[in-house]
């Protein structure tokens, strides 16, 4: 053969194909949908309160001009009930958080916030999760960021944990 | 007890494959070390240990001896036997224990019988199957022991995840292993032939049974897993192009390839080089397919089979044989002398078109099955699906198709189209008439269907052409296998064809009572029921299917699962020779006026699919036959095709 480096092209072919796998292997699995909302303005809506005492949320509360956080939960999630004292953190940290509530009975949202307390300015209800299906939420709980004009700047899937509250009080705080 | 024997059965086995291995470098280096004569013997004893390690652990299985932990953990005091048996490789360890015991079986066959290479081939083709053993038992022995006791022992066991307790599940792996396996001794022959510069016929012919055994089983282990997914999986198709799917795949392809260009080699000691590295790419292959699937780096419906830090000591396995193969492969095959000559107009000539086309279609699955990670590695998150994969692979297998019309018709060394004009004229009618008709039929069809239909016509024909002009007694078996797998797949890609061109599918909401018409079949929903199982209850619908006064009676369900919560639909099948009625009930229509949901479809021809790849398996197994009676025939013959 006059050519031999072609020869040696079979072993390039296991070794780039090596070096992904061995990628594949080490890089742990995002399996994660990420919402296709985010960097576009929030859908209109506008829901009715989800328990006494606490106002209702629309679309419009949302974009005055202050940037805060939005809390998808139910009162029948338990991982909700982990997250409730780093969103309770996030309230001292003076960051205003809204929250949806999910397939959820007035009495039942009732009873959630007395036991962990109400972190939210807002929470509305969405029943038939028409609201969560808009934003591109695929469970609960999720949090998203939003700017000050309404627009959704980050989407934080699953309980928001320690270490989680510094990332999304500085995202709030960016997008002032 | 026997747990311990096994244990150190496989240690001793592991030990003589080390032999064996040392054994070979000593002859490499050109001494006719007293470690040579060796070898043989200790393939014998490492296959001899490794099939007792192998029943040690199924008598384990069989008497349920929960004091193992991988017994406890994959079997039941009260499972059925042979679920019990299947329990033996139904699982990481066990598996992994077949596929090192089918392997040094084989060593020891292949020291037994193969009379036909040097001696100081066979040798080393052993001592690199030693090779190979030895990073599997390195794997059985420090990280998957599959005869670990467990303190205190349990009561019950934990039973075979309930997914796999189905016979055709039970037996689908072990057949796909089979495969890899015949694969990697074919790997063997080739790097030994290499090693000792012995790249010709007798070589070929050696090696050609263990290709032909391996193409067999994965051939029929695709076609089961293609069955298996369509009614199991209950959507209604037959090919996902799943990266499971496409692992077991691109092994079939490359064996595919090898198997013709072997015939070339041993016939005509023509195609050495290409051989040579398609028996090291198809033995690549199959480890990449173990790897895929045992790794679980791209996502699959064959998820249950995960482990990410097993993968990556089959990653290390495979990196390590298939470079050490292609270096030596690079250095080597230099002195690998070019072989006899052949014009393009051959049956050279045609084998080396269906290499360059089964050779690309398997370049462009690969490209396919792995893009999404190289995708990822750059930042983006894709999957490559259907739309990609039928695109790219479909025109190439048409041209396969075109040149399987001719080639097997052609002479060795080199041919005359001239000589088979009849035929070339007759073949381009059948294929003009049969896609004229077709479209004349169904004008709005699309194209690859209408090929299809018509190649698969053409092809029905062609492939009985070679055994024109033949004495059928005297013919050799293997022309008839080759006709058969020919004819098969003419009639799998008739099916696929068919299936993807013919389809008809409806959608109605039925009161009982209502019926539905559909490709010629009256559906009527008789009655809806509900039924209740063990974790689910649902709503069975009874529907009569009604064609030419033939009556049948098919019952999709609708089934609520409670843990978890989940929805499935059962469909319903009913075959006939000429198709499939396949049906689903769905949820109550909205109105609430008492009509519920029925969606059929009517799959013309679609059984063809696995009857043609169980057409083409039987033809393996013919030509597999054939050669080996042809052997015991003639064993005089080998002293003089050696030199």
């Amino acid at each position: 053969m006059n050519r031999p480096w072609l020869l040696w092209i079979p072993l390039a072919v296991v070794a780039f194909i090596g070096g992904l796998a061995m990628y594949g292997l080490a890089v742990p699995k995002d399996e994660q949908v990420h919402s296709a909302m985010i960097g576009q303005k929030l859908p209109a809506f506008s829901l009715p309160a989800a328990t006494a005492g606490v106002e209702g949320l629309a679309s419009g509360d949302m974009a005055d001009g202050k940037p805060r956080l939005l809390n998808i939960f139910a009162s029948w999630c338990l991982p909700c009930k982990a997250e409730a004292p780093y969103l309770e953190a996030l309230k001292k940290a003076g960051i205003e958080i809204d929250a949806i509530a999910i397939r959820d009975r007035p009495e039942d949202v009732a009873a959630f916030l007395n036991e962990f307390g109400n972190p939210f300015r807002r929470i509305g209800s969405d029943s038939e999760m028409a609201v969560q299906l808009k934003l591109g939420s695929s469970g609960v709980p999720e949090t998203y960021v939003i700017g000050g004009d309404g627009t959704i700047l980050y989407q934080h899937i699953g309980d928001i944990r320690a270490e989680h509250v510094p990332m999304l009080i500085e995202k709030v705080n960016a997008a002032k | 007890m026997m747990a311990e024997a096994g244990l150190a059965a496989l240690w001793l086995a592991a030990a003589m494959a080390l032999l064996q291995l040392v054994g070979g470098m000593t002859l490499l280096r050109g001494g006719a070390g007293q470690l040579v004569p060796l070898i043989k013997p200790a393939a014998y004893v490492q296959g001899a240990l490794c099939a007792f390690a192998f029943l040690a652990l199924m008598w384990l299985f069989y008497v349920t001896d929960l004091s193992v932990l991988l017994v406890a953990s994959n079997s039941h005091i009260d499972k059925p036997l042979i679920f019990k048996l299947a329990g033996t490789w139904g699982n990481h360890e066990g598996s992994m224990l077949l596929w090192v015991s089918v392997l040094s079986v084989s060593g020891a066959a292949i020291a037994l019988l193969e009379k036909r290479i040097e001696s100081k081939t066979l040798n080393a083709t052993l001592a690199v199957q030693a090779f190979i053993a030895l990073g599997f038992f390195a794997f059985l022995l420090f990280a998957s022991n599959p005869f670990e006791r467990l303190v205190p022992a349990p009561v019950e066991g934990n039973g075979l995840n309930p997914l796999l307790q189905d016979v055709g599940l039970a037996f689908h792996p072990p057949t796909l292993y089979f495969g890899y396996v015949g694969l990697s001794i074919a790997f063997s022959f080739a790097v030994g032939a290499l090693l000792t510069n012995q790249v010709g016929p007798a070589f070929a012919r050696a090696m050609r049974p263990w290709v032909l055994a391996a193409w067999i089983f994965l051939t029929i282990g695709i076609t089961a897993g293609s069955y298996w997914a369509y009614y199991e999986l209950g959507w209604g198709g037959w090919w996902f192009w799943d990266p499971v799917e496409n692992a077991s795949l691109l092994p079939w392809l490359a064996a595919t390839a090898l198997l013709h260009s072997v015939s070339v080699l041993a016939t005509r000691n023509a195609l050495r080089a290409w051989t040579i590295m398609l028996a090291l790419v198809a033995f690549a292959m199959s480890m990449a397919g173990t790897f895929l699937v045992r790794s679980g780096i791209l996502t699959s419906v064959h998820a249950f089979a995960v482990d990410p830090e097993r993968g990556a000591f089959i990653l290390a396995l495979m990196l390590i044989y298939t470079s050490l193969a292609f270096v030596i492969f690079a250095l080597r095959i230099g002195s690998v002398k070019q072989g006899e000559p052949f014009q393009l107009i051959s049956r050279e000539g045609g084998i080396v078109a269906n290499n360059i086309f089964l050779s690309v279609i398997l370049a462009v699955v690969l490209i396919g099955t792995l893009y999404p990670l190289a995708a990822e590695a750059m930042g983006d998150k894709i999957s490559v699906g259907p739309p990609y994969f039928n695109k790219a692979t479909v025109p190439i297998a048409v041209l396969l198709m075109l040149a399987l019309l001719i080639g097997p018709m052609l002479r060795w060394r080199r041919d005359d189209l001239k000589r088979l004009k009849y035929w070339l004229i007759g073949g381009a009618a059948i294929l003009l008439c049969s896609g004229i008709a077709v479209w004349k039929f169904a004008p709005d069809v699309g194209l690859f269907p209408l090929l299809g239909i018509a190649l698969s016509l053409a092809l029905a024909v062609a492939a009985w052409l070679p055994l024109r002009g033949r004495k059928l007694l005297r013919t050799p078996l293997p022309i008839f296998g080759m006709v058969i797998a020919h004819f098969g797949i003419a009639v799998s890609v008739f099916g696929m064809a068919a299936e993807s061109g013919f389809s008809s599918e409806t959608l109605t909401a039925l009161a009982p009572g209502e019926s539905a018409e559909i490709a010629g079949w009256q559906v009527k929903l008789d009655d809806v029921n509900p039924v209740v199982g063990d974790n689910w209850v649902a709503i069975e619908g009874e529907l009569q299917a009604v064609k030419n006064g033939n009556s049948f009676v098919l019952r999709p369900q609708s089934r609520q699962f409670f843990k978890p919560e989940m929805q499935t639909s059962e469909a319903a099948l009913l075959t006939r020779w000429n198709g499939q009625l396949y049906a689903v009930i769905a949820q109550p229509d909205q109105e609430g006026d008492g009509r519920w949901q029925v969606r059929l479809w009517w799959k013309p021809f679609v059984p063809f699919i696995w009857y043609g790849g169980l057409l083409i398996a039987v033809g393996g197994i013919i030509a597999l036959l054939g050669r080996m009676f042809r052997r015991a025939k003639k064993p005089a013959k080998s002293k003089w095709q050696t030199s």
